[in-house]
């Protein structure tokens, strides 16, 4: 008891002695000094692609790649919005090989590793991501966790996080009786039961 | 005091019409004679449970289960909110009534989300804040969003006051209410600072096909009129071994949640604490919160 109690006197005093932490510029490079073997993987969620898009290679094998900056015929309903002045499609895409993603220095990472490509540019949030502190990771608090890829949340080629819906706000108190029935949504793959309300 | 004392009490006072009738089955005398929780031995707790599927098998028609799986040694659970991410969608409350069995009417619900202006001094005017907002979508500009819901005091003010100690801190820090030990006073929800605690005014009801099985007797098991309840960072999930992450750190689509032991310098709980602007709700009341809210911007 009296043990746990220090504990938590000395997390109090570790709080108030924290460095106050500031996001310096986003362009740590935390891969600089990673060869590829180096690069430790995560247990992800699955990239999500739009149904018979992958392998891209169905199409692109027999392709030959333009490397030219040009308004597409194809893929017309990708917008790039992603420092799109600085950047083009195969930046990130390999145009050789159109099945992996393509590194600043030339290695290859497959799809279900694009955080080593976002982690090229944002240094800082990568850190926070492997960490568990920026973005999500499910499962078991003492045990394995899966970490969601950044481009679930975040569209890889327009990332700004889309506006959500709002769940329905609580009943007043007056009302909290007269709550008419609950629904089934699924969020995420889960189920949640929402309150109808009345009109 | 405890609570067979207090009732003995007040039974003499009101001349006992607070024992059961007389024709009872004898479950309801099982029910009114069982032993304090924290005094029960396995055997004991055993045979609760037992007593307590039943009765629900009998009023549900379904099997719930009843865990009484102990704190693990060597965690201290904390929780953390990142309030530069929360966009106030409100996934976590349903998340929440789902797993945790509250009541759909009369309403219960243990998370409530606050949404304040811009500029607003927040901290300390919860009172100004607004939880019946609802915009097409959220955020809504120039506001901001923060979720409250019980903060899992190491001084925790409700058990103080509780008469019969239905509520206490179990030894990995959650807040536990025994609803079959409560009375129903609602002092603790008075001594709250936090607004945790919600009270079942009426009879508690969920749709039979909704009810989440997997309960835990401190935790989402059935509950009854006339009883307090509250968060408890999903007791039946956490205190698995392996444990689950609570509900709503799972159903985040911001990822704002965080939650892991105190006691382990590499958990994200601790990695935060570390690195982030962190606070506490009301700090100066000294209730010492296991709720951490922070800033990752
Ligand atoms: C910042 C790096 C980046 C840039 C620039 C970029 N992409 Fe992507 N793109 C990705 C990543 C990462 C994925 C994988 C997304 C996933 O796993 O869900 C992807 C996925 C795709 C897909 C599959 C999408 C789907 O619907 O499943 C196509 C097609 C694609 N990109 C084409 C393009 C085109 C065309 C451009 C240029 C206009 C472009 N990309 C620019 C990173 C980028
Ligand atoms: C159904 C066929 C098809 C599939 C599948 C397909 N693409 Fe394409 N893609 C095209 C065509 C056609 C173009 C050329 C459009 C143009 O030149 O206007 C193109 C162009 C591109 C470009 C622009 C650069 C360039 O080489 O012209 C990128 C980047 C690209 N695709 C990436 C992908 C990725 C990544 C996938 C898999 C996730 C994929 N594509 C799957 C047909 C396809
Ligand atoms: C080559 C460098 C580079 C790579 C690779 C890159 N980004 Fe970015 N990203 C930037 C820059 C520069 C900005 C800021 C300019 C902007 O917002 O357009 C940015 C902005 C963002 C933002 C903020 C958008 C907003 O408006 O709030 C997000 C989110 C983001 N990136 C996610 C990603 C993800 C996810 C990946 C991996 C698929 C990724 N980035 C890969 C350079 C990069
Ligand atoms: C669980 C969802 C989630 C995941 C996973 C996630 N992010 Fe984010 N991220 C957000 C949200 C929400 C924001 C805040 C809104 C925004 O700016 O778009 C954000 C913001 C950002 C920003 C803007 C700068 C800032 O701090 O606000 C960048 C850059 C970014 N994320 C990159 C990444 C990268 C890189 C990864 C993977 C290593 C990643 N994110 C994983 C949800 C996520």
């Amino acid at each position: 008891m009296a043990g746990k109690l220090v504990y938590f006197l000395l997390l109090v005093v570790v709080m108030v002695a924290m460095p106050v932490y500031s996001e310096a510029q986003d362009n740590t490079t935390t891969m600089d000094n990673l060869t590829e073997n180096d690069i430790p993987k995560f247990v992800t969620t699955k990239p999500q692609f739009t149904e018979g898009i992958f392998p891209c290679s169905n199409c692109h094998a027999s392709m030959t790649p333009n490397r030219q900056r040009r308004e597409l015929s194809f893929h017309t309903e990708i917008q790039l919005n992603h420092a799109k002045r600085q950047r083009w499609c195969l930046d990130c895409h390999d145009a050789d090989n159109r099945n992996v993603l393509k590194l600043a220095n030339g290695d290859h990472v497959t799809f279900e590793e694009s955080y080593n490509l976002c982690g090229q540019c944002h240094g800082n949030i990568f850190r926070d991501w492997k960490t568990g502190i920026h973005g999500k990771r499910i499962g078991y608090w003492n045990g394995d966790k899966t970490y969601y890829l950044c481009v679930n949340c975040h569209n890889p080629h327009s990332p700004h996080f889309k506006p959500l819906k709002p769940l329905p706000m609580p009943a007043h108190p007056q009302d909290v009786t007269k709550v008419k029935s609950t629904t089934s949504i699924e969020v995420d793959g889960r189920k949640l039961y929402i309150p109808v309300y009345e009109k | 005091m405890n609570r067979r004392n207090f009732l003995k009490t007040a039974a003499l006072g009101v001349g006992g019409i607070l024992l059961p009738a007389k024709d009872s089955p004898a479950s309801v005398w099982d029910a009114f004679f069982q032993k304090y929780y924290r005094e029960m031995n396995d055997k004991e707790k055993k045979d609760v449970v037992a007593r307590l599927e039943k009765e629900y098998e009998e009023k549900y028609k379904k099997h719930i289960k009843v865990k009484t799986n102990a704190p693990l040694p060597k965690v201290l659970y904390g929780y953390g909110l990142d309030l530069s991410r929360c966009v106030g969608c409100r996934r976590c409350v349903y998340a929440c009534v789902t797993e945790n069995n509250q009541s759909r009417n009369p309403q219960i619900q243990y998370i409530t989300v606050l949404q304040f202006e811009q500029g607003e001094k927040w901290v300390s005017d919860l009172e100004e804040s607004n939880k019946y907002y609802n915009p097409e979508t959220v955020p809504a500009p120039e506001h901001f969003y923060m979720p409250v819901q019980c903060q899992q005091c190491e001084k925790p003010p409700c058990v103080k006051v509780c008469p019969t100690q239905a509520t206490w801190k179990e030894p990995d820090g959650i807040v536990v209410v025994d609803y079959n030990w409560c009375i129903g006073c609602r002092y603790c929800m008075a001594a709250c600072p936090y607004n945790a605690r919600k009270f079942n005014w009426g009879e508690p009801t969920i749709p039979v096909d909704e009810i989440n099985t997997e309960t835990h007797y401190l935790g989402n098991r059935p509950r009854i009129k006339g009883s307090v309840e509250k968060c408890t960072f999903c007791i039946q999930r956490v205190r698995e071994n392996p444990g689950r992450y609570p509900a709503c750190v799972e159903v985040c689509p911001v990822g704002a949640r965080k939650f892991g032991n105190l006691l382990d310098p590499e958990s994200e709980i601790r990695v935060l604490i570390e690195t982030k602007r962190v606070f506490r709700l009301k700090e100066e009341l000294n209730t010492q919160p296991k709720f951490y809210y922070f800033f990752s911007l």
